[in-house]
């Protein structure tokens, strides 16, 4: 459980950590930010990179900005960051709820959003914020800039749509209106582990119909994303436990579930309609 | 200080004092086997291949690696057992013709540190002609199955059969048969640290010492020494701090064979440390089992006979010393459990398969047989229209020795008044009002309950008994008092975690009237402790125990006669404490200091009547005796997910004298902490290729600290009359009834749903689909 030989380049600019970036990308270069994921893979060796560009000391990646219209986020802004609200709209609680979601403390303050992002595991958190709230990727390199749609943006498991050279130095997630509701679970074995099974909802209560409702799914399929069968079940609807059911229902029988030796299914479905339910139910508590 | 010693003049026994072993641990001032600098690090080539015959290994150039081909004259490790129609399966160091498990070790790189061994390990190609695997004991046992060795036909590798005489007629005047098909799946038993070994060569001697992470080192060395033909004497075996071993670390590992002989071979040292992944998958498995057990009762719910079928999968080869019978024989010993039952059949296989071989884990086969005993008893209640308390009530037994249908003899337990204790403790009535108003939310509670008998500190008869060729039980301890007046106690025993050199410190303060902080016990090296046969078995306190107390008495007995030549009194006037002996009623005293200065240095002050020095040996080999509990779990179980959450867990427990009570609660939290992973997330897991799916700690599932639930402790202590020191071993209790009681809860907790749970762990999946099942029948019905 040591990882195989690497070079470890540790740029101080943004520019020159592309430069060497688009240098080592043919020779399975990767970018190392928190490392949670990444250097538990090369222990395993189930991941041996050449080169490993640490973004560490990159100046000027670590922040947190907001234009009253999205919040952006540093390739290298930690999980921890998020343990209080980082922006006073209703996306700085819902941040908040969910980061005390991901694996450990110890992990939080190490492990980056941009991180999990770039990393793509179907179950992550910030990746099913990412798509169930339409966040965009800003991704660099020594080619240029270029922002991805999170519908364009997961490719699949531990798959996105960067490239090689690419890296992630933003993502940008839209701020909710100030009245938005928001709710949140996920079902894991034990507690800090991978979720099985996740869900976030966003909506607004208008006339007292919910209105605009995003219902996202992760850790279900290969990658997050957003239920439009179920969004279409709650939205114009009175919230409650029989749009709530409605809504449940309507994502457990959408998805194409992931499978593995102990989870069929026909149980992912289960955990689906139980997560998203309780996501909504978690919205009015 | 616990109410029990309480008259009987014991000071420090009783005390919940602080562990000496802990300031040092906390600090990480400890001394693990990794912490070792080595010339030569190991790392081992695994086989990819769970069955196949070796083609051929493809070395890279210029890299040391070894292979069996080099180990000429090394002898496979071959455990014996002289009954039960054992057949001798030898393990070779280094896989020879043939693989039989993923994970086997067939080649030692040989490199300057762990990342170039590694690194030189990934170039070693291993050609293996693949054949099918058999990973399910059952797919082994049918007919035509490939055989895994040539001298275990059918892969049967042991088989105990046992039948009171009588059986038939009494099964056959049964009121009612209530069967359960138990399935326990595979588990790892996960110490913090895993395996371990550092061997270095030293030229002026020609010995090697071996630092490994064992709970036995004495018989490691008796055993590397026969495996290697060299003389015992030239192998010195130190176990330092070891991180917890709960029986995975009282087998013999190839892996510290090959340590000592490159050793040898180079002149130098050489180590090797496991990672968690060679850990998950190749050090040693445990409680893969199927148990179909069938009670019959007369018409009042009375337990009249038991039928049992185990089939215990041992994996591909045998440990050593307690040989593959240790989970089918411990099984089938001690199946009927706490209850009065005088009739029992059984059947005990342990079966060839192949997988990672199987060895002794905390609690040994009883968290499977009182899981299965115990999932019984609430099926039978529920038959018989009962409550699963009433039934035990009625089957508990209560008059002591009592001989059980296997011939074991029950010293002297407490099963009904710790069932009572706990009953009350939980508040039942209070409970079942709870249980019925959660359910009207559409939440369900279930309550279960587990009583059980630990057998605990058992010397060589029972081993023997086995049949076993290598027969562990007494141990030795050899007690000095220096001529600084300070104790040392050098022990066979090897504690890991126990806590030991606090509690007997607390021994033999009582004994020899000394505070604990004058006494050191001493541990954990070959040179330097009387042979001995290790820590398991929950026997140290009592045997270790035992014979620090014989120790003890002796040097008591001259240290009086000491004291009444130097006090110029009646031997009978002695009193020792603080420190020193006084002469009762009087104010004339002498310390232990001087009194042991004067036993080296003024010996002809005594006229010959005392041995010089002052050291004095006990050995303790004492029948073995039962200590008794009864637990209680509340779960809430999520019937959208399956999820298990333990809202409370009670114990209600009789070992005897308790010498340290905050130790005592420590081993029984410990092992309630591991029949939780037990009861419903630990599972080692291969696919059907015989690949294993949970090779890390995110897929093999220990509970962490926020799965374990709040837990209440209830002693009674009644004193032991098989044991010196009054005292029962409790180190595996914890984990042998926590499942039982765990499962039987959710199976309470699914009651109106009909669902019945008889597998662990119960895991949400399994939950579910057990669940789903019933929704799907019942709609069928409807």
């Amino acid at each position: 459980m040591k990882p195989a030989p690497f070079i470890r380049h540790v740029p101080k600019t943004l520019d020159e950590a592309l430069k060497i970036l688009s240098e080592v990308a043919g020779q399975d270069g990767r970018v190392l930010a928190g490392g949670q994921s990444l250097v538990p893979i090369m222990a395993f060796r189930l991941a041996k990179p050449a080169h490993l560009v640490d973004i560490n000391e990159v100046e000027g990646l670590d922040r947190i900005t907001s234009d009253g219209k999205t919040l952006s986020i540093g390739a290298c802004v930690r999980h921890a960051a998020f343990h209080k609200p980082v922006v006073d709209n209703p996306l700085g609680a819902l941040l908040t709820f969910v980061a005390r979601h991901i694996a450990h403390y110890p992990i939080r303050t190490r492990g980056t959003f941009c991180g999990s992002l770039a990393h793509a595991d179907p179950s992550a958190e910030w990746c099913l914020v990412a798509a169930t709230l339409d966040a965009t990727m800003v991704a660099q390199s020594t080619r240029g800039e270029r922002s991805i749609a999170a519908a364009d943006y997961f490719q699949g498991i531990m798959s996105t749509a960067l490239a090689e050279d690419e890296l992630l130095t933003q993502v940008r997630l839209p701020l909710l209106a100030p009245d938005a509701k928001f709710g949140f679970n996920e079902f894991s074995r034990r507690a800090g582990d991978f979720a099985m099974s996740a869900a976030l909802v966003t909506y607004t209560v208008q006339g007292g119909k919910i209105a605009g409702a995003h219902i996202g799914v992760g850790g279900a399929e290969p990658s997050p994303r957003r239920m439009a069968d179920a969004e279409a079940a709650l939205n114009g609807q009175a919230p409650g436990d029989k749009a709530f059911r409605a809504a449940a229902e309507a994502a457990a029988s959408a998805i194409d579930p992931l499978e593995d030796h102990q989870t069929t299914g026909e149980y992912r479905r289960d955990l689906v309609r139980a997560v998203v339910r309780r996501a909504l139910e978690n919205s009015v508590s | 200080m616990t109410a029990h010693t309480k008259g009987t003049g014991l000071k420090w026994v009783g005390r919940a004092m602080r562990r000496v072993e802990d300031p040092a641990l906390v600090q990480g001032q400890g001394h693990f086997t990794a912490d070792l600098p080595a010339v030569h690090w190991v790392r081992f080539v695994r086989s990819p291949n769970a069955a196949g015959k070796i083609k051929s290994i493809a070395k890279p150039a210029g890299a040391l690696v070894i292979t069996a081909a080099d180990l000429k004259g090394v002898k496979p490790i071959t455990p014996m057992l002289h009954k039960f129609s054992y057949r001798p399966v030898a393990q070779p160091i280094l896989a020879e013709t043939k693989v039989r498990y993923v994970g086997e070790a067939v080649a030692a790189v040989v490199a300057a540190s762990e990342e170039y061994a590694e690194d030189i390990a990934d170039l070693v190609e291993i050609d293996i002609d693949e054949t099918a695997p058999l990973i399910d004991a059952r797919d082994a046992l049918k007919d035509g199955a490939p055989q895994i060795h040539a001298v275990a036909p059918g892969n049967v590798i042991l088989e105990g059969k046992h039948k009171t005489p009588g059986f038939d007629a009494v099964w056959a005047a049964a009121a009612k048969v209530i069967k359960i098909d138990a399935r326990s799946h595979r588990q790892n038993a996960t110490p913090m640290e895993a395996r371990a070994g550092h061997a270095a060569y030293d030229a002026a001697t020609g010995r090697v010492t071996l630092t490994c992470t064992t709970q036995m080192p004495h018989l490691m060395r008796t055993a590397i020494a026969d495996v290697l033909g060299m003389p015992e004497s030239d192998l010195r075996v130190i176990a330092p701090d070891v991180g917890g071993g709960f029986g995975q670390k009282m087998s013999l590992c190839a892996e510290y064979v090959v340590l000592v002989w490159l050793a040898r071979k180079l002149k130098s040292s050489v180590a090797w440390t496991e990672d968690r992944r060679e850990n998950l998958i190749a050090s040693f498995h445990s409680r893969d089992q199927y148990i179909t057990l069938e009670g019959a009762f007369d018409k009042d719910a009375k337990l009249l006979a038991l039928r049992a079928d185990v089939v215990s999968n041992v994996g591909a080869y045998s440990c050593f010393p307690t040989t593959s019978g240790v989970e089918p024989l411990m099984a089938m010993a001690e199946m009927p459990g706490p209850y009065d039952v005088q009739q029992y059949q059984c059947l005990a296989r342990g079966v060839l398969t192949n997988t990672c071989t199987m060895a002794a884990y905390r609690g040994v086969s009883r968290p499977i047989i009182t899981f299965t005993l115990e999932r019984l008893m609430d099926k039978a209640a529920s038959a018989f229209a009962l409550d699963p308390i009433d039934i035990r009530r009625r089957n508990l037994i209560e008059k002591f020795p009592y001989t059980s249908a296997m011939g074991l003899v029950y010293d002297e337990a407490t099963y009904k008044e710790t069932l009572e204790m706990a009953v009350k403790a939980i508040d039942v009535p209070a409970f079942r009002k709870r249980q019925e108003e959660a359910r009207k939310q559409g939440r369900y509670l279930g309550i279960g309950f587990a009583t059980f008998s630990e057998r605990t500190g058992y010397g060589s008869p029972a081993f023997a008994a086995r049949g076993m060729e290598i027969t562990p039980g007494w141990e030795t301890v050899i007690l000095t008092v220096d001529p600084s007046g300070f104790v040392e106690a050098r022990i066979g025993s090897s504690p890991h975690g126990q806590g030991l050199r606090t509690t007997l410190a607390q021994i033999i303060a009582d004994e020899i009237g000394v505070t604990p902080d004058v006494i050191k016990v001493v541990h954990g090296d070959t040179d330097t402790s009387p042979y001995g046969w290790g820590t398991f078995a929950s026997r140290s306190l009592v045997i270790s125990g035992g014979a620090t107390l014989i120790a003890a008495q002796k040097v008591r007995a001259k240290l009086i006669k000491i004291a009444s030549t130097m006090l110029e009194a009646a031997p009978h006037d002695i009193v020792l404490e603080n420190g020193a002996a006084k002469v009762a009623g009087t104010d004339r005293s002498v310390t232990i200091a001087k009194m042991a200065r004067e036993a080296y240095t003024q010996t002809h002050r005594f006229k010959g009547e005392i041995e010089p020095g002052m050291t004095e040996t006990g050995t303790y080999d004492p029948p073995g005796t039962f200590s008794n509990a009864c637990h209680v779990a509340i779960v809430e179980v999520d019937i959208e997910t399956g999820h298990a959450r333990i809202e409370k867990f009670l114990v209600a427990e009789d070992a005897g004298r308790i010498i340290n009570p905050m130790i005592a609660d420590g081993q029984v939290i410990g092992g309630i902490a591991q029949g939780i992973g037990n009861a419903l997330l630990e599972e080692i897991i291969y696919d059907d290729g015989g690949g294993i799916l949970t090779a890390n700690l995110a897929d093999y599932m220990p509970p962490t600290a926020r799965e374990m639930p709040p837990i209440e402790l209830h002693h009674l202590e009644t004193p032991s009359t098989q044991s010196i020191t009054k005292a029962k071993g409790l180190g595996e209790g914890g984990c042998i009834g926590a499942p039982a009681a765990i499962v039987n809860a959710i199976n309470d907790a699914l009651s109106p749903f009909g669902v019945q749970i008889d597998e662990m762990p119960a895991t949400p999946q399994r939950i579910r689909t057990a669940l789903r099942d019933a929704e799907k029948a019942a709609k069928k019905t409807a």
